[in-house]
């Protein structure tokens, strides 16, 4: 199941990145079909962020819960306001997480 | 070679550098969400665009369909078909020069191409941008993912939290309107109200109707 994930999302990307050198620009270049494409990253990107810092469980249902995960991106959100690099801000996150459950066994 | 070109080549090599290194955290988070190390080059190899590859591997650790995953993971990737579009004229390969180059097309090479002058110097930053992030992020994959196999529970080395701060640091530079910004937080409340009543994956997947709903209503 997960090779035949990555290699539809191989083959996709691949379609998705030629498709856009290839065809003629007036076919998508419409401004609203511009807005959503523009919008679509930032939607995605912030569920995203929401599934993977609340959510717990498996296949079988999942449900809310506040973690050192949460305190992880408050970490990190801090790290890119004062504008450290992408994989400062990753580490900090980590850290940030590994450090709470060290002092709070089991958060 | 000119030293304009040269200098072109440098940047390029420099991107290609740093964003290596965010390829060992994609390596290592990667198999700590149930991939294994070919899975995790594969998708480096193939898929080549960080946000499709963070979000995949990301809708598996939460426990998501891996083909809820693959989905979310493309409709990221459309924005390197806008990329194409600005890109085409710009650079002016057909044929087979075209079908290579596309896999190359991604956030940096754009980045370091279309702001350039003539054909000639888009190509260079456009091949020594992507060639050098092709391989850099390559190598870095395979050395995160063999890394982070070594580890044992990723759990206790925050790599779960990890993947929250990736995503947040990779939505940070589209943050600058009020409009991405209304979208970021209905997205994710959206998603997050859904967790509990759908399949995994579908959350995510949900959100995306955030951002038609904005792009259709607004101009």
């Amino acid at each position: 199941m997960i090779w035949f994930a990555v290699l539809t999302c191989a083959v996709g990307c691949y379609v998705l990145k030629l498709g856009g050198l290839s065809v003629p620009p007036a076919v998508l270049e419409r401004p609203v079909v511009r807005r959503i494409a523009d919008l679509l990253p930032v939607a995605l990107l912030a569920a995203l962020i929401g599934v993977q810092v609340l959510a717990k469980g498996g296949n079988n249902g999942q449900h809310l819960v506040i973690d050192a995960r949460l305190a992880g991106l408050g970490a990190a959100f801090i790290a890119l306001l004062l504008r450290a690099p992408f994989l400062v801000v990753v580490f900090v996150a980590a850290a940030t997480a590994a450090l709470l459950r060290l002092a709070f066994p089991g958060w | 070679m000119q030293s304009a070109h040269r200098s072109i080549v440098r940047d390029g090599l420099a991107v290609g550098i740093a964003t290596g290194a965010y390829g060992l955290s994609f390596g290592a988070i990667s198999v700590t969400s149930g991939l294994n190390v070919w899975q995790s080059c594969a998708l480096s190899l193939l898929v080549f665009t960080g946000a499709s590859q963070f979000a995949l591997v990301g809708v598996i650790a939460s426990g998501g369909a891996p083909m809820f995953g693959a989905a979310t993971g493309l409709m990221l990737g459309t924005r390197n078909t806008l990329y194409g579009l600005r890109l085409a004229p710009l650079l002016g390969w057909t044929g087979v020069r075209r079908a290579a180059a596309a896999q190359l097309l991604i956030d940096e090479s754009t980045a370091m191409s279309v702001t350039r002058e003539t054909s000639e110097e888009a190509r260079v930053g456009f091949l020594s941008t992507g060639l050098a992030v092709f391989v850099f992020w390559n190598l870095a994959t395979l050395a995160g993912a063999l890394a982070g196999n070594a580890l044992g529970d990723p759990r206790t080395y925050g790599l779960d939290s990890a993947v929250g701060g990736a995503f947040l640091a990779l939505l940070w530079p589209r943050l600058t309107t009020t409009r991405n910004r209304l979208v970021a937080v209905l997205g994710a409340a959206l998603a997050i109200s859904l967790v509990s009543f759908t399949a995994s994956g579908v959350p995510v997947l949900a959100a995306a109707v955030v951002a038609l709903g904005m792009g259709l209503m607004t101009r």
